[in-house]
């Protein structure tokens, strides 16, 4: 799919539209002639360059919410950290640890470089590419956070986050992965609608959503669903984050969060998707994230850590089970 | 947009902050004091006033085509819907929720039509009448729709409120946000730090669960005015879940609950404004 151009009039219909050059929209503008020739509409591409590039990576994963502020990116980092540490089959017989890789397509709020211990690294370009940069030595990361100052911003319209995510994509030196994460901003607009376009050809292995129990964000998170449905992602399932909180003083749980209906196991339900698991609001994760700390490393015991390993396990076993999603050419 | 004499825009840059349940707050806030107040929800993607407020099966009333115009306007919604919550003025709302007809459908839109649509709509049909304050609900991120609204806004009249939390994977966005605002020239009001400290209804032990003190120290690098901390309160986290914030009251507790927290900073922000 092509974006429309820049300097495309308010109303256009959409370059991929059977009306591109036709509508009364299109008087005037510069693309006129090339929209009414079927120019536009032409196969993108970038798609053959974005398969190449990601041809030895095995499982591509999107990691979505619709709300902001849920833990898509702390789920993400610690499902990539939990995933790459993997080295115990169900039969706990001992298996290669996974090669993993995480691509940030927050654009605006690149958190992802922060919570894995490599902001302020940076990128370097070769022959193959640009190089992710390696949180550890097999877990790479790539993130507009590598491309910006600490304070920079990146003020964008949607047709060059599209350009961006593409580059992104196929810009990387990705080299050979099992899983790819993608870590995504909240909503469902440009950025979504270019990243599961272009997966959708390339191969796609599902989605995860991640939500908090407020009914404020399963409002979204229910919206998040349907987009994934309408354009044909498989869905891995849902991660509830934030569940209870567990007070670091007396160790009782306490619910900060309300669950006014059934919560996310009701949209669970009613939306036939997995509970892949429950992650508990503990100080400590934040901390981590903060400091570019592996919570891992710095509480192993934590049921924070049990509850990211549990996750890595389902999407472990959704991966072995399930083809890639890979959208038909006609 | 004429009669409206002072813009609020709700911003962040990061995600789940607390930008529309502060953007409640500060309205219902001004409210209270007596002032005329709209509230514009310009977040298309995940439009979450309607539904805090208690009024996301409202629907917009479009007014009769007027001489010299071409369509009509669009009457915001009003709310409180009943008399109860002993307030003068009612709450002008405007939302894209008013408009979905199936709340569970994504609103996928790529940027040139949620520019024309905030502008077609949002700033131009939008009958708001007098009003003194006009807060408006962004969405995360520095993108489009904010654009939209710079370019529809007299910076004159128009200032930013910054909702943060503590941690620095959100200061961090927040700072690109105040380099935004810099570069389009809006003038800033001040820092809120949002989800504050938790106090543990077993123990009262106050944890930073989302740890501490990024909020003012970021106002003080910036020289900006840091207007207040809001505390983690379920109860008011329960209360816009299910769309009952204008039963929000004072409790009889302690010095630092989220009533009074709330409503220092709306006194701070109006002296700014006025200032």
């Amino acid at each position: 799919m092509s974006e429309n151009p820049e300097d495309a009039p308010e109303h256009c219909p959409g370059v991929e539209s059977q009306d591109a050059g036709k509508a009364s929209a299109c008087a005037g503008c510069p693309n006129q002639n090339v929209c009414a020739s079927g120019e536009a509409r032409k196969p993108d591409p970038d798609i053959p360059k974005i398969k190449e590039a990601l041809m030895n990576v095995s499982h591509k994963i999107l990691v979505l919410s619709g709300k902001g502020g849920v833990g898509k990116s702390t789920v993400t980092a610690n499902l990539a950290l939990a995933l790459s540490q993997h080295n115990e089959d169900d039969e706990n017989v001992e298996v290669e640890p996974a090669e993993v890789g995480v691509l940030d397509i927050d654009l605006c709020g690149p958190s992802i470089p922060r919570i894995l211990g490599v902001m302020g690294e940076a990128s370097h370009g070769s022959a193959s590419g640009y190089s992710p940069v390696y949180a550890a030595d097999n877990l790479c990361v790539m993130s507009t956070g590598f491309l910006l100052g600490e304070d920079e911003a990146i003020i964008l319209r949607g047709a060059k986050k599209n350009r961006l995510i593409k580059d992104l994509l196929y810009q990387v030196d990705w080299g050979t992965l099992d899983y790819l994460l993608i870590d995504t901003p909240p909503g469902t607009s440009d950025e979504h609608l270019t990243i599961t376009n272009l997966l959708s050809q390339v191969g796609v292995s599902g989605a995860i959503i991640v939500t908090t129990p407020q009914e404020i964000s399963l409002l979204d998170v229910r919206k998040q669903i349907n987009f994934c449905k309408a354009v044909g992602i498989p869905l891995i399932g849902i991660v509830e984050n934030m569940s209870m909180f567990v007070c670091p003083k007396c160790s009782k749980s306490s619910t900060i969060f309300p669950r006014i209906k059934g919560g996310v196991e009701g949209v669970a339900n009613e939306m036939n998707l997995s509970y892949l698991s429950n992650v508990p609001l503990d100080p400590v994760i934040g901390k981590c994230c903060d400091q570019g700390k592996s919570i891992f490393d710095e509480h192993p015991n934590s049921s924070a850590v049990a509850a990211y390993k549990n996750l890595a396990t389902s999407v472990i076993k959704f991966c072995e089970e399930n083809q890639d999603f890979v959208k038909s050419s006609n | 947009m004429d009669k409206v004499d002072n813009i609020i825009l709700v911003l962040s840059g990061k995600g789940g902050v607390g930008k529309s349940t502060l953007s409640v707050q500060v309205a219902l806030g001004l409210l209270r004091a007596g002032h005329r107040v709209g509230l514009l929800d310009v977040d298309l993607c995940g439009p979450s006033i309607p539904a805090m407020l208690g009024v996301e099966d409202a629907e917009i009333y479009e007014s009769e085509v007027g001489p010299g115009q071409e369509k009509g306007g669009w009457k915001p919604v009003y709310t409180p819907l009943n008399d109860d919550a002993n307030i003068e003025n009612k709450l002008a709302v405007m939302s894209i929720a008013f408009i979905s007809k199936n709340k569970s459908q994504p609103v996928i839109w790529k940027g040139p039509k949620k520019t024309s649509f905030i502008k077609d709509y949002f700033i131009n049909k939008v009958q708001w009448g007098e009003l003194d304050y006009l807060v408006v609900d962004t969405p995360p991120g520095t993108s489009d729709e904010h654009l939209s609204l710079i370019e529809s806004f007299k910076m004159s009249r128009t200032k930013a409120l910054i909702i943060t939390t503590p941690q620095m994977v959100a200061i961090g966005d927040v700072r690109r946000e105040l380099k935004f605002c810099r570069k389009a020239g809006l003038p800033i009001a001040g820092i809120v730090e949002n989800m504050s400290g938790y106090v543990c209804p077993h123990c009262a032990e106050c944890t930073n669960v989302f740890s501490s003190g990024g909020g003012e120290q970021l106002a003080e690098k910036e020289n900006l005015p840091f207007l207040g901390r809001v505390p983690i309160d379920p109860r008011m986290a329960e209360l816009l879940d299910s769309g009952r914030c204008f039963e929000m009251k004072p409790t009889e507790d302690d010095d630092d609950s989220s009533w009074n927290a709330i409503n220092d900073i709306v006194n701070k922000l109006k002296e700014i404004v006025s200032g």
